[in-house]
């Protein structure tokens, strides 16, 4: 693997872990959206 | 429309602190907290999520407009010292994927704007996006030095949405913050201008220190800073808020005040010798922190 390909992948890994931890966040905050508009009270 | 030449020499993919930069994150804190102090000043609040929501699709719609006005300047900014480090400029992104991550931006704020709060509030949100993008970078902003003061609408939004989204409802108090920010905005923007002239020069921007000069310039500053000391005050006399925030309302304009008369009294022509435009501008920031600081704090402390 060359340096680019590495440089690539590093890259590659990054926006892959951003894009995790963001699409978890959108999960969490979909589930609490639903929960206050139903007026569920816990 | 950008037709900067990516200098790298292979398709490699921009590091995701670079989509970051792109929303303009350190230009986003006002817009935050006067879209914030718009929700807090509404005389019922959402849910707690849903305020969150609310402050983050803000937040989200402001980080689209900036994606979007660095693509569309990406050439402009390469001549600016100020921006030529930016990821298009620097060559570390390919315009597709600002402009695509831009329009994914804007529509996917929108959206969850309305879903959670409220289609007035999407709206709105809607408006100051296209607002921003279409009449200020695309018309307004490299064709009339008054680019500012009709733009300056787009930065206005904010307290407007925020009351929108807590209320379902457009009221008498957040058009007034309206009109507060929009009437700040040429004095804060044109203070500024005035230091760092040389660079909209180089970029052919048609600010108004370069098109009509230096005295031109500051005796406009003076001008706008009436109507907007004005405007702060006037939520006081209308019984839209209490006595404290008229007081110190009418404090903070006269400081305003001052500082904008110490930049019409300036004469000198070199930034070196402009501190009183460098003081007023700093002190253009803190005073519409202060303001709408003071308008919540009038509106939920028993006093």
């Amino acid at each position: 693997m060359t340096p680019e390909d590495e440089l690539i992948r590093k890259r590659q890994r990054g926006r892959a872990r951003v894009m995790a931890v963001l699409l978890g966040a959108f999960v969490i905050l979909m589930f609490f959206i639903t929960v206050a508009k139903t007026g569920i009270n816990w | 429309m950008p037709s900067i030449e990516v200098t790298r020499a292979a398709a490699l993919p921009a590091d995701w602190r670079d989509f970051l930069a792109l929303t303009k994150p350190r230009v986003m804190y006002l817009v935050v907290f006067t879209g914030l102090c718009g929700l807090l000043a509404a005389p019922e609040l959402p849910p707690f999520v849903l305020g969150f929501t609310a402050i983050l699709c803000i937040a989200l719609g402001a980080g689209a407009c900036g994606a979007l006005n660095q693509w569309y300047e990406a050439d402009l900014d390469a001549k600016m010292r100020r921006t030529a480090k930016r990821p298009l400029p620097a060559g570390r992104m390919e315009p597709e994927s600002a402009l695509q991550f831009g329009v994914g931006l804007a529509a996917f704020s929108v959206l969850l704007m309305g879903l959670a709060t409220n289609w007035l509030a999407a709206a709105l949100l809607t408006a100051s996006i296209l607002f921003y993008v279409f009449i200020y970078t695309v018309w307004l902003k490299p064709r009339t030095a008054q680019n500012i003061v009709i733009g300056g609408a787009a930065g206005s939004f904010p307290p407007l949405i925020g009351w929108a989204a807590a209320t379902g409802q457009v009221a008498a108090l957040p058009l007034l913050l309206f009109l507060i920010i929009f009437l700040w905005t040429p004095p804060h923007f044109w203070a500024l201008s005035l230091f760092v002239r040389s660079d909209y020069a180089t970029a052919g921007i048609p600010m108004l220190p370069v098109v009509a000069g230096a005295a031109a310039t500051r005796r406009q500053v003076f001008i706008y800073s009436l109507p907007m000391a004005a405007a702060a005050v006037a939520p006081w006399p209308l019984g839209m808020t209490g006595p404290v925030y008229g007081a110190c309302a009418a404090l903070l304009s006269f400081v305003f005040l001052v500082l904008a008369w110490r930049v019409l009294r300036n004469e000198g022509d070199d930034p070196a010798a402009m501190a009183p435009e460098k003081h007023l501008f700093a002190y253009s920031v803190f005073y519409l922190f202060a303001l709408f600081t003071v308008l919540v704090a009038d509106r939920w402390l028993p006093w």
